[in-house]
């Protein structure tokens, strides 16, 4: 494929986003059979004693014939999620103040009424109001993410292919702006609403420009750049004409990606979307396989080109806008999380699919926590240390295949 | 017992064209670049729908057939494209048993056997874990074959197979279309290769079907000069195979 590197994100607002595609590479095949664990790539930031579970035994397993063979990748699997809940559990702990294990399990049991005596208020609500929710969030986020990037990489047969191909993100700002401006709704809700509703818009004028070309996949990511660039254009009209420095500055954070406003009802609605979509991605996983030699190869092994197409680009705009709307648009994750999980699990997409799943969730969660600490009070942004941590393992990946 | 017959028309590309492909027979369609064979195969494979006319299988009608339905009945090799994937050799031909694995099933036994059979029978046994950006060409060609042949199927329909290949290659890879017992359908611009393995030849000209049936009656000069604007000679070698030499450009193209 030799489409150029789309950039169907935000970006008059804030030149930092432009630099999320590292536009000169072009990271196409070529796995070799080598370590398969699937942590190594995405937390190396785990803090050394962090992670009972996470070194992740994988005996140096055979990177076996079939990519992983049922066995080991189920085993691998397993520990994988280990990994994801040892990280949420060690996240909730890490921070400004800290929560010991038997707090965060203090804290656990009252909910499920296993422990009578209640900690101090304060300490409860900042690990069930704030901490948890918050890691929560960021495991699925980074999950439906760094699925979603898998599927429109296989969809559009572009690697540089990310969660924000379509435009959705440029939709869900213009929403945002165009609330924030006009004050609708109230507060937090309002901006969420008009981010999500305005990522349908955008998503429903792709498919609109969409609609008479067969969905070739060429074709998607030249209009999803179009409409992209179009949400942009108005986003920045009407935050130009409001002239409200505050707002601008706001909705530039907010687009950044921020977990700071993580709450329960946005865990719950990531939670339902993210599983349901994740499940539909998965069932198109042989499909996904069948388009690495273009559609009409697809179609002769049995694939409804047309369909799983529509299907699949449905669901991962569905999938982005509701993380989108949540925190904004968190960049790299759906882009290198994928790639990095190929390089280690293999390309095939049934295994590959849970593996960048989990691997997009631990990835996100620390990600967001070391945004959370580093320069603690100040919180930076959550996509400039996704961006921050994801060069550096992107650029791993590529020496390690030889492309650079 | 296949009998395959169709008839499609498309506006342009391809024109009213009745054809049946007698099962086990090796079918050579010739013609010149831009003559329809890409798209007349595509409409047989089911990938594009024919625009009036009809696609049977059988005797079946394929319309309404779901693409898995057709791929567990034909199987379709796309001219050498581009791909960057990650896959390996092993993965690509076993992408042939698609049609019959369910969504959440992985390969089975039988899938593992029929994969292993097809890898043996293209010689690329030892190549399975290669990753496909190091094959050549010619190895990337005979893996498209061998995942064809993983899909079981009783009709393969291979548009220029040959290219790409060496000399050498080009002669295996007749020698096993030819010699299996499904119906092969092959687009070939090489017209001694085709004269050599075909049962039959199918000429097409501007979309439309010029001639049909044995090398040695599509073959004449003739034909040559005014379909592809050549001046050729026929004959046969000292084996009794028939041979097309290429002359030149035909001066006055009738």
């Amino acid at each position: 494929m030799s489409v150029s590197p789309p950039d169907g994100s935000v970006s008059a607002l804030h030149p930092a986003a432009r630099g999320k595609l590292p536009s000169a590479t072009s990271p196409d095949a070529g796995e070799s059979p080598q370590d398969p664990s699937p942590d190594t790539g995405e937390s190396p930031q785990n803090p050394p004693a962090a992670h009972p579970d996470a070194g992740e035994s994988a005996p140096s397993a055979t990177p076996a014939r079939d990519g992983l063979s049922g066995l080991s990748a189920a085993a691998l699997f397993t520990a994988g999620i280990a990994a994801l809940a040892g990280s949420v559990v060690i996240c909730v702990r890490v921070g400004s103040s800290d929560v010991g294990y038997s707090d965060l399990a203090g804290a656990l049991g009252r909910r499920l009424g296993l422990v009578t005596e209640p900690l101090p208020p304060l300490l409860d609500s900042l690990i069930w109001d704030l901490r948890l929710p918050r890691v929560l969030l960021s495991a699925l986020v980074g999950a439906s993410l760094a699925v979603c990037g898998a599927a429109l990489q296989a969809v559009t047969r572009n690697a540089l292919a990310d969660p924000y191909l379509l435009g959705v993100s440029s939709g869900a700002s213009t929403g945002a702006v165009a609330v924030t401006v006009l004050s609708v709704g109230s507060g937090s809700l309002g901006l969420t609403g008009g981010a999500f509703a305005g990522a349908l818009v955008s998503f429903g004028l792709l498919m609109l420009l969409l609609r008479r070309t067969g969905l070739d996949s060429s074709r998607i990511v030249l209009t999803g750049v179009v409409v992209g660039q179009l949400f942009t254009a108005l986003t920045s009209l009407v935050l130009m004409t409001s002239g409200d420095a505050d707002i601008t500055r706001a909705i530039t954070h907010w687009l950044l990606g921020s977990m700071a406003s993580a709450r329960w009802d946005a865990v719950a609605v990531c939670a339902v979307t993210g599983a349901a979509g994740m499940v539909v991605v998965q069932a198109c996983a042989p499909a996904l396989d069948g388009f690495s030699f273009g559609a009409d190869t697809a179609a002769s092994l049995g694939v409804d080109v047309r369909t799983t197409r529509l299907v699949l680009l449905v669901t991962t705009a569905l999938l982005t806008s509701t993380a989108v709307a949540s925190v904004g648009a968190i960049g790299f994750v759906g882009l290198i999380v994928p790639h990095g999980v190929r390089f280690l699990a293999g390309p095939l997409h049934r295994v590959l699919l849970p593996f960048t799943a989990l691997a997009g969730g631990i990835f996100l969660v620390w990600a967001d926590t070391l945004a959370r600490v580093a320069f603690s009070p100040q919180e930076v942004p959550v996509g400039v240390f996704t961006a921050l941590l994801g060069v550096p393992l992107f650029l791993l990946v590529l020496r390690r295949r030889g492309e650079l | 017992m296949e009998g395959l017959s169709w008839s499609a028309s498309g506006r342009d590309i391809v024109r009213d064209v009745d054809l049946e492909v007698r099962p086990g027979e090796t079918l050579g369609l010739i013609g010149p670049n831009g003559s329809g064979k890409s798209s007349l195969l595509r409409c047989l494979a089911g990938i594009r729908p024919a625009s009036a006319g009809a696609v049977r299988y059988d005797g079946q009608d394929i319309r309404g057939w779901s693409a898995r339905r057709i791929a567990r009945h034909t199987a379709f090799v796309e001219q050498a494209t581009e791909a960057e994937t990650d896959l390996r050799l092993g993965d690509v031909v076993a992408l042939g048993r698609m049609p019959f694995r369910g969504r959440w099933r992985g390969p089975d036994r039988t899938d593992r056997e029929v994969v292993d059979a097809a890898l043996a029978r293209l010689g690329l046994t030892g190549l399975r874990n290669r990753a496909w950006r190091t094959l050549s060409g010619g190895e990337r060609q005979r893996a498209h074959i061998a995942r064809a042949l993983a899909q079981r199927p009783r009709c393969i329909l291979l548009d220029e197979p040959t290219n790409h290949l060496d000399v050498r290659h080009q002669y295996e890879l007749m020698d096993l279309l030819a010699g299996t017992d499904r119906t092969v359908l092959v687009a070939l611009h090489d017209l001694s290769l085709a004269a050599r393995y075909c049962d039959r030849l199918v000429l097409m000209h501007r979309g439309s079907l010029v001639a049909s049936g044995p090398p040695g009656t599509v073959l004449t000069p003739g034909r040559l000069r005014g379909v592809f604007g050549i001046d050729a000679e026929t004959g046969h070698d000292r084996l009794g195979n028939l041979t097309v030499a290429c002359r030149g450009v035909a001066r006055d193209p009738a």
